[in-house]
């Protein structure tokens, strides 16, 4: 009997974990940096946790500021810099990805959002060299 | 602060930490590191002398702010608090039942609980060397109960180890002390080590381990009715008939070493962790609820100060109504103590100095999750045997807290599902909650299965969505440089709040900021 209960049990435990869900995730403080590459993976795995789904940005007591049709991500410069170094309440993002989905996502940022800036991308070397500011 | 080790700072240090030890042990790792620690409180705060019909704002009704509060309406003052939400505690924070959280984004979450279960969405565990916290809970007559932090029947977890099956904590640390004790003895033993030790401390040494490490005659840990008493029998012991209990195998030191179930062996045993930890019964916002009962009168709630502005006479502060209004005030006092947290005060108009802007400036606040998932039965206690205390894991989820209250109670039960830090918290903070619900379920499910059958509603607070912290507590850029300049009064401005305190993250540090503050604001005020 008791041995049937938790047999039905891992059946419906198992199912529901195939309903595949959104992203993968980072292992718990073993490994450090995300496990997305796509620009918008990541920005869907971080940024939009304070810039919010789609750059909108969000008010309460303070504010994240939209990225969403940004005058700000212009700059492909300052934009990586803000994600490496972070400012202010944006903390230092540059620890949980590396060069790569730095520029990936910072990439993304520029070219989607109501953003379509048709400069050349930034390249991980960049970032490379932006990490030394 | 002295960096004591050399050539890393010490953010550096704790980043390493964070990936070698799992980002639960980052907190811990703090209180060995100078970041946390015993509490210097010296006892209620007596602030004796006539403050001459002084006036002052405070800003944020957090326990800073209460403990400023109250203590300066005691002492005399004329007192004034704004507040950005509609009650006072800020951090010290519990959700119950039919109450309802917007976090930023708009999403709106009610509480399903059933009546008597919680979740302390911050704080949760207080130390027993937290003196101010235990003081104002002494003076409010706030009810504690003992919060099980190491409780031996939880479990130890890699998702990668051991078919992925949890181990029960008092099996890989009697076998891991045992074996370690049993190498370390033999070495000693046979003259292997070379070492300061005399012959007698040898002797003594090798006498000590056999006692710590469970060892045999010849030195050895191996299965026996001596070391199933310490990590438990194959076969429990009973009464009557064929009842013997049966000892029961030991895991290897191999095993556990490549399965890394040592992380979280000393978890519990640092000073903020050590056994002596309370929680509030009923919830941590009783501790709130006890100042709020004394200075509720002085609080301006749904204020949402905009504006700050110092001069050598005075201070005023402009808000607006925080939900959505446009309509300014604004209210000035003799001095000010500013408890808002520095995310938030960053992006407020102020005309603080260069050194004290800088300092507001460089503490963003980290990442943190908590997922509280309420279960139709407490299947932990009646299926598992665990009572309290916490089981780790290497997944996303980091650890699962069981219930240190109404223990064998029949109906629904509250687990602590999620508490993360680091990467796995940004990608927490980075989904819409009811995602984060099921990453919750889905990792959980690894260690209890019957979590899908038993699940009955969850909620979840994500650090950078709460609107008035954006974050869950300071990490100064710099501390070095600029924790100093905080501290002095901007004209007529202290700041105060965890942030302003070599506890961060603890109610002590917010507290014990607030009496410094105000200690040194009354001398100013008494010596004019
Ligand atoms: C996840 C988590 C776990 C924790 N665990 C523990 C624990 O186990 N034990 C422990 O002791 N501590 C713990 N802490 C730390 C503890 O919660 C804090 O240190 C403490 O509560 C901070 O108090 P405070 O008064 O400094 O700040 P807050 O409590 O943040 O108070 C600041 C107040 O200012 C208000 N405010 C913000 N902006 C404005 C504005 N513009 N206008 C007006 N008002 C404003 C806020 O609404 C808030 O009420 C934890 C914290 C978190 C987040
Ligand atoms: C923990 C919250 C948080 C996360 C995560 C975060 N940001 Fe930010 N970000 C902020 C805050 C707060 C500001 C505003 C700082 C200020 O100027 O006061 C900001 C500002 C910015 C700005 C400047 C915008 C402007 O108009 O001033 C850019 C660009 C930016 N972030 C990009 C990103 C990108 C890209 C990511 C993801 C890789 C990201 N941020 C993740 C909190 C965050």
């Amino acid at each position: 009997m008791k041995l049937k209960f938790f047999t039905v049990v891992l059946t419906v435990g198992l199912m529901s974990q195939s309903a595949a869900f959104g992203q993968d995730f980072v292992q718990s403080g073993t490994a450090p940096t995300l496990p997305q590459r796509e620009g918008k993976e990541i920005y869907n795995a971080i940024c939009s946790g304070c810039h919010m789904p789609d750059g909108v940005g969000a008010v309460g007591a303070a504010a994240y500021p939209p990225l969403a049709k940004s005058d700000f991500v212009g700059s492909k410069e300052a934009t990586a810099q803000w994600v490496i170094k972070g400012y202010k309440a944006m903390p230092p993002l540059g620890d949980v990805m590396d060069d790569e989905q730095i520029a990936a996502v910072v990439n993304y940022v520029r070219t989607n959002l109501g953003n379509a800036y048709d400069d050349e991308e930034l390249t991980a070397a960049e970032v490379a060299d932006i990490r030394t500011w | 602060m002295v960096d004591h080790i050399s050539g890393m700072t010490r953010r550096g240090v704790l980043t390493m930490i964070g990936l070698a030890a799992g980002a639960s042990a980052m907190y811990t790792a703090m209180a060995g590191m100078g970041l946390a620690g015993t509490s210097n409180y010296k006892g209620p705060i007596k602030l004796e002398g006539d403050p001459k019909g002084t006036s002052v704002l405070i800003l944020g009704a957090g326990l800073a702010g209460l403990t400023a509060a109250l203590e300066l309406h005691n002492a005399g003052y004329k007192v004034q608090v704004l507040e950005y939400r509609e009650k006072a505690g800020g951090r010290c924070w519990t959700l119950r039942g039919g109450e309802t959280y917007t976090e930023l984004g708009g999403f709106k979450q009610e509480v399903k609980f059933t009546e008597g279960n919680y979740l302390n969405a911050g704080p949760w565990r207080i130390p027993s060397d937290h003196y101010a916290v235990l003081d104002y809970c002494r003076r409010f007559g706030v009810k504690l109960e003992p919060f099980i932090q190491q409780n031996y029947n939880a479990y130890l977890h890699n998702s990668q180890a051991f078919g992925g099956k949890p181990q029960r904590f008092k099996e890989i640390q009697a076998d891991y002390r045992g074996q370690i004790s049993e190498l370390l003895a033999k070495a000693v033993d046979q003259k292997k080590l070379d070492g300061p030790l005399t012959d007698d401390d040898a002797a003594l040494l090798v006498e000590s381990l056999k006692r710590y490490g469970v060892l045999d005659e010849n030195l050895a840990y191996v299965k026996s009715d001596a070391t199933s008493i310490y990590r438990g029998w194959a076969k429990e012991p009973g009464g009557g008939v064929d009842a013997k209990g049966e000892p029961s195998d030991i895991i290897s030191l191999s095993d556990i070493l490549q399965g890394r179930l040592w992380q979280d062996l000393i978890t519990g045993e640092s000073i903020d962790h050590q056994a002596g930890i309370f929680q509030p019964v009923g919830g941590m916002d009783m501790i709130a609820q006890g100042f709020e009962r004394e200075v509720k009168d002085l609080i301006t709630y749904n204020a949402k100060v905009i504006k700050i502005e110092g001069s050598e006479t005075g201070v005023s502060a402009t808000y607006v109504d925080s939900n959505g209004g446009t309509a300014e005030k604004t209210v000035s006092a003799d001095y000010c103590i500013c408890t808002i947290p520095f995310s938030v005060l960053s992006q407020i108009e102020h005309n603080f100095s260069g050194e004290m802007t800088e300092a507001i400036d460089s503490v963003p606040y980290a990442s943190s999750i908590k997922v509280g998932l309420e279960f139709k039965r407490r299947f932990w206690e009646e299926d598992e045997h665990i009572y309290g205390g916490i089981s780790y894991t290497d997944t996303p989820i980091t650890l699962i807290s069981y219930p240190s209250n109404d223990y064998l109670s029949k109906g629904p039960g509250v687990l602590l599902g999620a508490y993360s830090w680091g990467a796995a918290s940004y990608q927490f903070n980075a989904i819409p909650a009811e995602e984060r619900i099921e990453i919750a379920l889905k990792y959980g499910e690894m260690i209890h299965k019957q979590y899908r059958d038993e699940y009955s509603n969850g909620v979840t607070v994500a650090w950078h969505r709460v609107p008035w912290t954006l974050g869950c507590y300071g990490e100064w850029r710099d501390q070095e440089a600029h924790y100093d300049n905080a501290c002095k009064m901007d004209q007529r401005t202290l700041m105060a709040g965890e942030h302003i305190s070599y506890l961060p993250a603890w109610q002590e540090g917010a507290i014990l900021s607030a009496l410094n503050a105000i200690e040194r604001l009354h001398k100013i005020v008494t010596a004019a």
